[in-house]
């Protein structure tokens, strides 16, 4: 494990485009790197990032471009390949095998046998496991098992299983987001010695800090494209953030004085099945923009399903218009006036296979219709004004869903509420993985709406999102509501100290 | 009309004109009414399968709710001198009872409907054997119901009442699923459940819907079935006839994944199959090779589905691609 240094490694990523039915994830996309080096890769969310790392993987095969390992063009890269070159990732998914203990997850695949049957050799597997484990100073020993793993445990693990093929380049993947300081410390550290010993790292994350610790280089990318790279001396956090945005923030939010008006809907207590022993109180008022922030399983999406009525509610009230909500059900929720704009708009907010039209009007079914029959002219003409409204780019409104781009394929989801009318409207990321031309829409229909007195909760984890265009904010954590921001406390630190705890 | 069935209908006239070539004596009036009476009796089961088809559901047990159904609407008449209406009320009662005890199983309990149906495929051909004691349920000699046969098994200017009622409940079937509200949400709810909850539909109610429809109709086939045969053997009346059901609506382009299908499809799909069966007599094809025929003839259709399916995909890619060039060249 410790310094055989290997044979060095370089891997260049020429002109890299990955282009899916209503999205381009990567749009000629370069990346190099060599032993030795720690590139952090930094991007928002959706600027591409998790695409590259899956083209690297040899998950996904790319459209166009040019893969070279060692010198070498490599045409149909598979994960087996990517691990026979000494390329090791770590996702950002967890998905460890909690039927199995900590060394059958670390060599899953690269068992030692011996024997003339092969059996396991199971004192070998533990020597060669226990020492990556002290290295990395985990709490957890190789017979443990991975069902009582807390996440920040299992991403040890996985970071263990990379480590143990001695890799040439380790790839990470938001490896920090689960681990405490004293983690996160101990995994830098680990970086660092690893890129002496002559590893290649490639870093990718949100923490800006942590690049700026341990980065020799650092690679932007911004909407699918490549935005630009830092050399050694230039790394610092402002740096970064202008490469990642690429624009002057204050044009981009542009922000209307809302009044907010009556109360629309209040939370009392309510219970959610994810987090039952946090009662929730919240308040939303006509015309505002509410945003609902934290970390990654805060409980936001949930609490969203349980408003519309998607899951059920364990406890509480929920007043719509001062009006108890009773029969909770999506229908119940639409019927008040409350609709959601789910988190993943290709399995829950769209039929990708149906028309425009079709998805448009899927909700508004009720009033298009007369003896149960589908007015056929009264979709058309509903699709049709959607289409203006909203500027939704379409070769024809009888074209499949699944043929648009993102931020359209959004817009669709948005139109489909909008003709119900509704008082209130919950957006989950709402612009996650859309491009900056369609967010810039996006952010202006949200101030048309709240100037026109609906009210809307927002869901969000996009930092400059969440201070550019909320009237208040209310952070989560761990399924509680952990605070509660006017507009003029809104900075990233005041959030993320709420967020964090 | 879709392109896919457009393909289908191409296919059955080919067969229908190499059947024809070979033994003319497909066209005589006697053949093709035969053969249409028995594209009229399996029609309104495979559209009855294929409502369930399009929820992402199956029904298994079409066959076995049609002896057990034959059964009892026989032996009403029969033994207990019931007046046909009222057995045929009866009958129609029970069925819809059948699917909604399918359909509550299936969306409450969440019973898968693979499991659900071939339970009911034992359990229904099971109680219809020991119903008549494994005995043949038919009418006594001599015993006549001139209206109830004149209605089911008569004819109108030599067309079959089997085929009439199988049109009308096609060209039924037709406008619920391709412009009412229920077929849009049949539609919806077999493509993707999790957004059709989302978009406010309630979707156990309307594969409830689904499964009452299928026993509805089955149910109305299964008096067709026993006024054609006369008699029910409960060991063998409807052996496999889901099968055929699930074959025709596959064949018609309905997929298994749900969400998928036209009734124009299905209804092609039936006519294909009986023409294959007739092929197989007319043309001395031993009597054996009956399945084997039939179902070479539904993998190629499927195939060549797939292949279709594929070739969209590439489509939207090449389209996704195309945009992307249009839009500015990706810059260095």
């Amino acid at each position: 494990m410790t310094a055989h240094r290997q044979k060095d490694i370089s891997l260049d990523l020429l002109g890299i485009t990955k282009v899916y039915p209503g999205a381009v994830a990567l749009n000629n996309v370069s990346l190099s790197i060599r032993s030795g080096e720690v590139v952090g890769l930094v991007g928002e969310n959706g600027a591409g990032k998790s695409t590259l790392m899956k083209v690297l993987s040899g998950a996904i095969a790319p459209d166009e471009g040019r893969i070279i390992i060692d010198g070498e063009e490599v045409t149909s890269l598979t994960s087996a390949r990517v691990h026979e070159r000494g390329i090791a990732l770590v996702h950002q998914e967890l998905n460890p095998f909690s039927n199995l203990d900590v060394t059958a997850n670390v060599l899953l695949g690269r068992e030692i046998r011996r024997g003339m049957f092969g059996f396991l050799d199971r004192a070998a597997m533990e020597s060669k496991v226990a020492p990556i484990l002290a290295r990395l100073g985990t709490r957890f020993g190789p017979n443990d098992a991975v069902s009582g793993l807390s996440l920040a445990d299992q991403q040890l693990l996985e970071i263990a299983r990379a480590l143990s093929i001695d890799p040439r380049l380790l790839i990470l993947d938001e490896p920090t987001s689960t681990l405490t300081l004293s983690e996160t410390k101990r995994l830098l550290d680990v970086i660092r010695q690893l890129s002496a010993d002559g590893v290649a790292v490639l870093f990718i994350t949100h923490r800006l800090a942590e690049i700026e610790e341990v980065a020799s280089r650092v690679v932007a990318l911004r909407d699918g494209r490549n935005a630009g790279t830092l050399g050694c001396g230039e790394i610092t956090k402002d740096a970064m953030i202008r490469l990642m945005i690429g624009r002057d923030l204050g044009q981009f939010y542009e922000k209307a004085e809302h009044d907010p008006g009556r109360p629309v809907l209040e939370l009392k207590g309510l219970r959610t099945k994810a987090y039952p022993q946090h009662p929730l109180d919240l308040c939303l008022r006509a015309g505002e923009i509410l945003c609902l922030t934290g970390l990654v399983g805060a409980g936001r999406t949930e609490l969203a399903r349980a408003l519309f009525g998607i899951d059920r509610i364990e406890g509480g009230v929920l007043e719509i218009e001062g009006q108890r909500l009773v029969g909770h059900s999506v229908p119940a929720a639409i019927a008040a006036g409350l609709c959601l704009v789910p988190e993943d708009r290709k399995t829950e907010g769209l039929f990708l296979d149906f028309s425009i039209t079709e998805n448009i009007a899927m909700p508004s079914h009720a009033a298009l219709s007369r003896a149960g029959f589908v007015d056929i002219g009264a979709e058309t003409a509903l699709a049709e004004a959607s289409r203006h409204k909203l500027n939704i780019k379409t070769a024809g409104l009888g074209r499949a869903a699944a043929e648009m781009s993102g931020g359209n394929q959004q817009k669709v989801v948005l139109a489909k509420w909008l003709a119900m009318k509704p008082g209130i409207i919950i957006l989950d990321e709402p612009t996650r993985g859309i491009d900056v031309g369609a967010k810039a829409e996006v952010y202006r229909l949200m101030q048309a709406l709240a100037a026109d007195g609906v009210a809307l909760l927002m869901i969000s984890s996009d930092m400059e999102e969440v201070i550019g265009i909320s009237d208040r904010v209310a952070v989560m954590c761990r399924g509680r509501i952990a605070g509660t921001l006017a507009r003029d406390q809104l900075t990233e630190e005041t959030i993320l100290q709420l967020a964090v705890e | 009309m879709q392109k896919k069935d457009i393909g289908l209908a191409t296919l059955v006239m080919t067969v229908g004109a190499i059947v024809a070539v070979m033994n003319p004596r497909f066209l005589s009036p006697i053949n093709l009414a035969n053969t249409a009476n028995l594209i009229g009796l399996f029609g309104l089961f495979s559209i009855a399968e294929a409502f369930v088809i399009v929820t992402a559901g199956i029904e298994l047990s079409i066959g076995s709710v049609i002896a057990l159904i034959g059964v009892i609407f026989v032996d009403l008449i029969a033994s207990f001198s019931v007046p046909w209406p009222v057995a045929l009320a009866i009958v129609m009662v029970l069925s819809v009872a059948i699917g909604l005890l399918h359909g509550w199983l299936i969306t409450r309990l969440k019973l898968q409907p693979f499991v659900v149906t071939l339970c009911g495929l034992l359990i229904y051909r099971g109680i219809a054997r020991f119903y008549t004691r494994d005995g043949t349920a038919g009418f006594t000699f001599g015993s006549d119901f001139p209206m109830l046969e004149y209605l089911v098994a008569g004819r109108t200017a030599g067309v079959p009442h089997s085929v009439i009622a199988f049109l009308l409940v096609a060209v039924a079937a037709w406008f619920l699923l391709h412009r009412t509200v229920l077929g849009r949400h049949l539609l919806a709810v077999g493509k993707n459940p999790e957004a059709a909850s989302f978009s406010g539909i309630d979707t156990n109610r309307i594969i409830i819907q689904a499964y009452v429809l299928c026993a509805f109709l089955t149910g109305i086939s299964a008096v067709f079935f026993a006024m054609y045969t006369r008699s029910v053997q409960p060991s063998s009346h409807g052996n496999f006839y889901e099968l055929y059901g699930i074959a025709a609506a596959v064949l018609g382009g309905f997929s298994l994944r749900g969400g998928e299908g036209s009734i124009i499809g299905v209804v092609l799909g039936v006519i294909l199959l009986q023409v294959l069966q007739n092929l197989v007599n007319l043309l001395g094809i031993p009597s054996s090779l009956n399945f084997a025929v039939m179902g070479s003839v539904i993998l190629a259709g499927v195939i060549a589905d797939t292949q279709f399916s594929r070739y969209r995909d590439a489509r939207r890619q090449a389209i996704a691609m195309a945009a992307l060039e249009d839009g500015g060249k990706p810059q260095a």
